[in-house]
């Protein structure tokens, strides 16, 4: 649990005007700036008093990074782009209806009206001990306190972990992954564009980040091609109340069927592990087969090989194979043609 | 410049969680301006090779008697050298990469290097304590007067020739001292560490310590590996230089000639003679002590 103090500690604020003038301020500062979108990520951090940054970069008044565009062979989003845009924006609401109705799954509406699409993407493990402040391992310890034979980790990781145990909690993310998006990231030395399912990195790779981003670089947009437009959209999200949670476990996936049979698909999870997972062997298995449920048992059992469930989440072992399931068979009425 | 990083641990206890990572700049950089200096002195300062004493000439009945190829190092030793500076390569890419920006999924491969270091080294404790001759690379009295003798020397001091080396120089011993003391921490507090991660061998205990005990052997265990640099760096550096490529080429090929053990080695501190075939080295003929 969190422990509240008084104020927040001082930093010194700049609300540049341009990319530019932002990406000069994170070349000038490095490692002691924090980019600050909608705040809702932030602002814990800094009313617990646990990251205590010298200088914030506050983005909210740079509008080349906000708003919807179309763009050759897709959509360009500003990453920031309010998740109510994202969610009201007809163009996306019409060819990309996953990600309207994963960001509509974020938290509440008043945090999705202050909250970021770059924000949600980017945000921060939400393991109590490490926002507790304790030194774990991500918070730069020698320790995960979760992962511990007295640790609470009922909403922890049961695939891919490295000593830290955390989730990633974002509901676009395995969105974006289904839908192909690329994440277009301004650094030092040039823009990069990197595949969605390549922006999130796991403990194993670097414990104390959740994406590729590294001191001086910026989340530029994040950009969506129309290889996806029109194929059948799934999305859940399980979480403990309706509304103004994070998610125990999300699926999205998009499927182009020819007949009855899975053409094309993209099928992404999120809730299980650091990273947002891309079930790549279930969709290598399940291509050419009919949308049924034997199928759907089959994409379920693949899913969950490997997984390593902790003291307290072994339900989510078979939560994931019944959204998957789900996803596959497009139960419930979601799939939308 | 902190050289340890402190946390607060849960209970409110201020515990060390890791040494300052900086201390590998320390480290890396201490090391190169050692081998800068040491080559600068070498190539303007240091005086020519010290005349040895009177007593430290070879009669040429025992010169006639040492084979062209002495036999240095045994296929066994040679071997555990190699799997060690490969593990201890491994170790260190494993251990300080990521801290450069080299990313990685670095802990696996971290802790097999660090078990095969592991087994390498218990089977080089138990080789040198039976097959070898143990005590030849610690540094006996020989080695300490000798040693003041050239340090007097090269201060202008009057002092008698020093001797020649026995089997091993005094650095190569000195060197061995510090890298054994380096190693057994590194070691040492590695495999406790393993409790922390997920291995074949243990069954995760992360309670094995309290929080003040395992950050001390975090400590430990970085700054051994730190130091580890500049003496792996110190070590290339050594292994390459001319005046030195005869102890090198030894370590691959096993032996010296005849004029190299003559020129740099004591017979009577070193004599090569039937007893090697014990020592699992290539057989060399008797020499008399």
């Amino acid at each position: 649990m969190a422990v509240i103090r008084d104020v927040m500690p001082a930093f010194e604020l700049f609300q540049p005007l341009t990319i530019d003038d932002a990406m000069g301020l994170l070349a000038r500062y490095g490692a002691q700036a924090w980019v600050l979108a909608g705040g809702l990520d932030s602002f814990d951090w800094f009313a617990d008093r646990i990251k205590r940054p010298a200088v914030v970069v506050d983005l909210s008044q740079i509008k080349e990074l906000r708003g919807v565009r179309s763009v050759a062979n897709g959509l360009e989003i500003g990453a920031m782009t309010t998740l109510t845009e994202v969610v009201r924006h007809p163009i996306v609401r019409q060819n990309y209806g996953l990600l309207p109705e994963a960001a509509e799954a974020a938290a509440s509406p008043q945090i999705r009206n202050q909250g970021t699409i770059g924000g949600n993407v980017s945000q921060d493990a939400r393991c109590w001990y490490y926002r507790g402040g304790w030194p774990c391992y991500r918070a730069g310890g020698n320790i995960c306190y979760a992962d511990t034979p007295t640790g609470l980790n009922r909403e922890h990781a049961i695939l891919d972990a490295d000593r830290c145990v955390a989730v990633n909690p974002s509901d676009t993310a395995p969105a974006l992954i289904a839908l192909d998006a690329k994440m277009v990231i301004r650094t030092p030395r040039g823009e990069r564009v990197v595949n969605a399912e390549d922006y999130f990195i796991g403990p194993g790779i670097d414990i104390t980040r959740m994406t590729i981003l590294q001191p001086g670089d910026l989340l530029a947009a994040i950009r969506i091609p129309s290889a996806w437009t029109g194929a059948q959209y799934y999305f859940e999200k399980v979480r403990d109340r309706k509304v103004w949670d994070f998610a125990l476990v999300n699926v999205a996936s998009a499927i182009v069927t020819s007949g009855n049979s899975i053409e094309r698909i993209r099928l992404a999870v999120n809730g299980v592990a650091a990273h947002p997972v891309r079930l790549k062997a279930v969709e290598a298995a399940v291509v050419g087969k009919p949308r049924n449920e034997e199928t759907a048992e089959l994409a379920a059992q693949i899913a969950v090989r490997g997984a390593k469930p902790l003291q307290h989440n072994g339900y989510k072992v078979p939560l994931m194979m019944n959204l998957v399931k789900r996803a596959i068979r497009g139960a419930g009425g979601k799939v939308a043609a | 410049m902190n050289l340890i990083e402190w946390a607060q641990s849960p209970w409110g206890e201020q515990i060390p969680i890791h040494i300052a990572w900086s201390l590998l700049w320390v480290s890396t950089i201490g090391g190169l301006l050692f081998l800068v200096g040491h080559a600068v002195y070498v190539r303007y300062w240091a005086k020519p090779a010290t005349a040895h004493s009177e007593q430290a000439a070879v009669s040429a009945e025992i010169a006639a008697h040492v084979p062209e190829r002495v036999a240095r190092h045994s296929l066994g030793a040679r071997l555990f050298h190699l799997i060690m500076a490969i593990a201890m390569i491994a170790l260190l890419l494993t251990a300080f990469l990521p801290k450069v920006g080299v990313r990685f999924a670095w802990v696996t491969y971290h802790w097999i290097a660090g078990t095969v270091l592991t087994v390498s080294i218990i089977y080089h404790i138990i080789h040198a304590s039976f097959w070898l001759d143990f005590w030849s690379i610690w540094p006996d009295k020989e080695d300490r007067e000798d040693a003041s003798r050239r340090i007097k020397r090269a201060l202008g001091q009057p002092a008698p020739a020093p001797g020649k080396f026995a089997k091993y120089p005094l650095e190569n011993k000195l060197y061995h001292l510090v890298v054994m003391l380096a190693g057994l921490a590194v070691v040492l507090t590695g495999v406790f560490m393993m409790k922390r991660v997920e291995t074949p061998f243990f069954t995760r205990n992360p309670y094995l310590f309290g929080d003040m005990t395992w950050g001390w052997m975090y400590v430990l265990h970085g700054l051994a590996g730190v130091g580890f640099v500049a003496l792996v760096m110190a070590h290339i550096y050594f292994a390459i230089r001319p005046e030195k490529l005869f102890i090198t080429k030894s370590m691959i090929f096993g032996w010296i000639t005849r004029e190299q053990y003559l020129e740099h080695h004591d017979p009577r501190r070193w004599p090569v003679s039937e007893q090697d075939s014990v020592t699992g080295q290539p057989k060399s003929k008797t020499v008399p002590a």
